[in-house]
């Protein structure tokens, strides 16, 4: 049996890795489909008398302090969430393993180089960085949040990456490979590269979650993407100055980030404990 | 002579049907099925296998140190001087392991904790078993190190496993080992992980350790060299079973079991002059799949019908000697 | 040992060095005059602003700015905020001891909370006890800190009178209780913001700590430990535990970064003076300087967290001090 299906065997009997799986799809069937069927998130019927008003037949979570229907907006946002979440997740991923591919397979000077440079990255506060940038830009499109989050978020990536490189780099297969006259580079592609698959994959996988929290400290901050279009930071936003008298729309988002954030937790935990040789208790 | 000399002495260990089971997802695998072993006072015993034939395993059981998803199972009997040591309680058995019985481990430098100081360790055992002060069990501690030799031992106390040598290490293991002055040692695979050189020097020095202690020793390993030059008595595991029980140099002259000739006859030779070294056909099953009958027959060059549907249980061949084999029975069946 | 600390020292000063170097590039880099980013200019005084051309020498090519910028650093000149009219350095000076005492406070639940917890799980793994703390620590892990405080706030100050609902103090009657009074009054008005960043840490440091805990108790010396009969108290702690608590120390410094983002957020719901809503009213009202000022402080705490987490654990595994 290959490796793939004896990890896929494992994570099907992880209950807790499946209902996280099982609910990330469910997530995003919400986000590509459930706009279709929701109203529009940035309509105001009534400005006046629909304001602020707690969950109803009419509005199953209620409307928000700009009288738009709170239901319609948090599943919008779903959209742009796991969007950027699920992007910026992937595009980490990539440089990160191109980097920590390249710094395996070079010569040490160029690997020292490279990792210095990444140990320092690390060492930065990133939160910060993105705070200033996203201040100044005030019109960032989600494609450039996503890019500029992958662009902070890689190094550990390719530190991961970068051991598993170099310790699969002396493995006897790739000797006798080498030994056969295989150009480097197609022994990197082909005899590397599917061996990385499962720590990049659990790499991603866990990254998206704290990525989409990231994402959402920022709009809640009125950086990055801002209203009217919804994402969930946003809408917390809106809803603190009102959290007394209108708890629903700070809550909804909230509960929605939640059970997102916990979803990719969950498959992703599962998806590291089946890859991983020594099974975690 | 009185009639307690003429008594028959109770054996130090006496191992009834040992069995133990690990459930896992893909069923239950009993590692270890129906084993009897006896240690008398003051005896070296060995028990030869390959890995993979539990023979670990029953040493861990010996002390109760199964831990889930493994259990051990009902109906066996591990005693110790008398006493059942899987019908004691926590305390108890606590009290038995490290103090009556010691087992050492085949990796040091993995069963050492690599943040401790290992004199700090020694000392640690001591106190959990003797009421001293931790200045003597310091003191003792050093004492210890220098008994199994190791140089300047007052350094090397404060030293950390990982700035030891393998040999040393394994030193240190005996030290802790032997800090309560246990009645009976578990050796497991003592020497695989070191050199040559150094797997003699240990062998000595826990040769001479013994006959000063009157240590009784289960000297657990794969390797017939150190069996044949230690040990008094030999059992021989396969399969999670022992397929034969001798004194030494009869099992070395004569073996009675397939497995054991073929065991022997893998040993390389640098007197007899064959080109192909002999090796035994076929590999050790999975514990989850023991084959039906003998567990041996896919592999033994004799078997025959009988060998494929009836597990042979442990034949005597003579004084002190037995054989899980049908060619015991019927000896005309043995292959030229 | 003394070699290791050392690399690590040097290491923290290059760290600081490359968020000078950093910070110095944004504000050259971002649109509009320098220093001053996209604040309207007509809000800003002349003066002021001829100030800050002659204090960062904004007419002068680039590396001569850069050595400016760099000496005004060492200085402690941080510049003017052009919002609150005031040096920087000043209002930093001001904020920072109060976010360090809200860090501090959450970072002492998180680890205490979260060793707890980790500990227990591990020692009780797979029960119903490990099944319901580890649903409660995803639970908080998953959570964004913000949305934790407006919770904490609507439930315990709003809903249930228990905690204020905002500032270090009670303006109304601080001034006027002896010490023991006010530490008590800014002890209260520290719970809540401080619970809120310090349980989402706790969770994380839960998480981690009962799965190094668990692997440390799966090794070999674990069990030579309990084969010598040592008492399953002590092998838990005194082996498993010891081994298992480096990587922790680890994740500890690098959790500073974390608590610098949350007390951003933290601050702000809760109205906590210090350097966090600093920096969140100067995004808002594009005060350039002391965003920059507070990017710079952050590295600096940043880069002294992974030198504090190093050298503990160099102290706690022995193993380390070999490194390289």
């Amino acid at each position: 049996m290959s490796p793939w299906r004896v990890a896929g065997r494992r994570f099907v009997r992880n209950r807790a890795a499946v209902a996280g799986a099982a609910l990330v799809a469910l997530l995003v069937l919400v986000a590509a489909v459930g706009p279709l069927c929701t109203g529009d998130p940035l309509a105001q019927p009534d400005p006046v008398r629909l304001q602020d008003r707690p969950p109803s037949g009419a509005h199953w979570l209620g409307t928000d302090p700009y009288s738009r229907d709170v239901l319609s907006r948090t599943v919008s946002a779903a959209r742009v969430s796991l969007g950027i979440g699920v992007g910026a997740a992937l595009l980490a991923v990539t440089l990160g393993t191109a980097v920590g591919l390249a710094a395996g397979v070079a010569g040490r000077r160029t690997d020292q180089l490279l990792m210095r440079g990444v140990d320092v990255a690390m060492a930065l506060p990133r939160i910060f960085f993105l705070l200033a940038v996203f201040a100044v830009w005030e019109q960032a499109p989600p494609v450039a949040v996503a890019l500029l989050i992958a662009l902070t978020g890689w190094f550990q990536t390719s530190r991961i990456v970068r051991a598993e490189v170099l310790s699969l780099r002396e493995a006897d297969f790739v000797a006798a490979a080498r030994a056969l006259g295989v150009p480097e580079g197609r022994i990197a592609r082909r005899h590397l590269l599917p061996h990385l698959a499962g720590p990049i994959i659990v790499s991603a996988s866990l990254d998206v979650g704290n990525i989409i929290l990231l994402e959402a400290g920022l709009s809640y901050l009125g950086l990055g993407i801002r209203p009217p279009t919804p994402t969930w930071g946003n809408m917390i936003m809106d809803g603190k100055d009102v959290l007394f008298s209108a708890p629903w729309v700070a809550l909804a988002p909230g509960l929605a980030l939640i059970l997102t954030v916990v979803a990719f937790n969950l498959a992703g935990d599962g998806l590291r404990d089946a890859l991983d040789p020594k099974a975690r208790a | 002579m009185s009639a307690a000399a003429l008594a028959p002495r109770t054996p130090l260990l006496e191992v009834r049907d040992l069995a133990v089971t690990f459930t896992g997802p893909g069923g239950v695998a009993r590692a270890v099925d129906g084993v009897d072993l006896t240690v008398d006072e003051g005896e070296t015993v060995g028990l030869v296998g390959e890995s993979g034939c539990g023979k670990s395993v029953t040493a861990l059981a010996l002390l109760r140190l199964i831990e889930p998803p493994g259990h051990i199972a009902h109906g066996s009997s591990v005693r110790l001087e008398g006493r059942d040591l899987l019908a004691l309680g926590t305390k108890e058995i606590r009290a038995v392991r490290g103090n009556h019985v010691a087992l050492v481990f085949q990796e040091p430098l993995s069963a050492l904790n690599p943040v401790r100081r290992v004199g700090a360790q020694i000392a640690e055992a001591i106190r959990a078993h003797e009421p001293v002060t931790r200045a003597t069990a310091r003191w003792r501690a050093v004492e210890l190190l220098g008994t199994v030799g190791i140089p300047d031992a007052p350094r090397r106390a404060s030293a950390y496993a990982h700035q030891l040598s393998g040999g040393m290490r394994q030193r240190v293991m005996l030290a802790m080992a032997l800090a309560c002055r246990p009645k009976l040692l578990l050796a497991d695979e003592p020497t695989t992980a070191l050199d040559v050189t150094i797997q003699a020097e240990i062998l000595e020095l826990l040769d001479g350790l013994q006959r000063r202690l009157g240590m009784a020793v289960l000297l657990i390993t794969h390797n017939l060299g150190i069996v044949a030059e230690r040990t008094r008595r030999v059992y021989v595991m396969y399969a999670g079973q022992i397929v034969e029980e001798a004194p030494t140099e009869r099992l070395f002259a004569a073996p009675a079991h397939p497995y054991t000739e073929g065991l022997l006859a893998a040993v390389p030779r640098l007197d007899l002059r064959r080109e192909r070294l002999r090796a035994i056909p076929g590999q050790v099953p999975p514990a989850d799949a023991w084959p039906a009958g003998c567990r041996f027959h896919p592999r033994c060059p004799h078997a025959w019908e009988r060998c494929r549907t009836e597990l042979p249980p442990l034949l005597p061949v003579a004084e002190g000697r037995k054989a899980r084999c049908w060619l015991v029975q019927e000896p005309d069946r043995r292959q030229a | 040992m003394l070699g290791y600390v050392a690399r690590r020292l040097g290491f923290a000063v290059v760290s600081i060095a490359a968020v000078v170097v950093l910070t110095f590039l944004l504000v050259h880099l971002a649109p509009g005059e320098p220093m001053l980013g996209s604040a309207d200019r007509r809000m800003v005084s002349p003066e002021v602003l001829a100030r800050q051309r002659a204090l960062f020498g904004l007419d002068r090519p680039l590396p001569v700015q850069f050595v400016r910028y760099a000496a005004n650093l060492a200085r402690g000149e941080l510049g003017e905020s052009f919002v609150l009219h005031r040096p920087v350095a000043a209002v930093i000076r001001e904020a920072l001891p109060n976010t360090l005492l809200l860090g501090a406070a959450a970072l002492l639940l998180a680890v205490g909370l979260g060793l707890a917890v980790g500990v227990l799980q591990a020692a009780r793994r797979h029960s119903l006890t490990d099944t319901l703390l580890g649903g409660a620590t995803l639970a908080l892990y998953s959570m964004p800190v913000f949305w934790l405080g407006l919770l904490l706030l609507l439930v315990f100050g709003e809903g249930l009178h228990w905690l204020p609902i905002g500032g270090m103090t009670d303006p109304a009657v601080h001034d006027l209780l002896p010490p023991l009074g006010r530490a008590l009054d800014v002890a209260r008005h520290l719970v809540l913001p401080a619970a809120t960043l310090g349980l989402v840490q706790a969770a994380a440091f839960a998480r981690f700590q009962r799965s190094a805990l668990l692997e440390s108790l799966g090794a070999e010396f674990v069990r030579a430990a309990r084969a010598r009969g040592l008492p399953e108290r002590r092998v838990l702690l005194r082996h498993a535990l010891r081994t298992a608590l480096a990587p922790t120390l680890t994740l500890t410094g690098l959790s500073v970064p974390y608590f610098l983002a949350g007390s951003v957020l933290v601050e702000s719901i809760f109205g906590w003076p210090g350097l966090g809503r600093v920096a969140y009213d100067a995004i808002f009202a594009r005060d350039y300087n002391v965003i920059v000022a507070t990017a710079l402080i952050a590295g600096v705490l940043v880069a002294l967290g992974n030198l504090l987490a190093d050298v503990a654990v160099a102290l706690a595994d022995p193993r380390v001090r070999l490194d390289r």
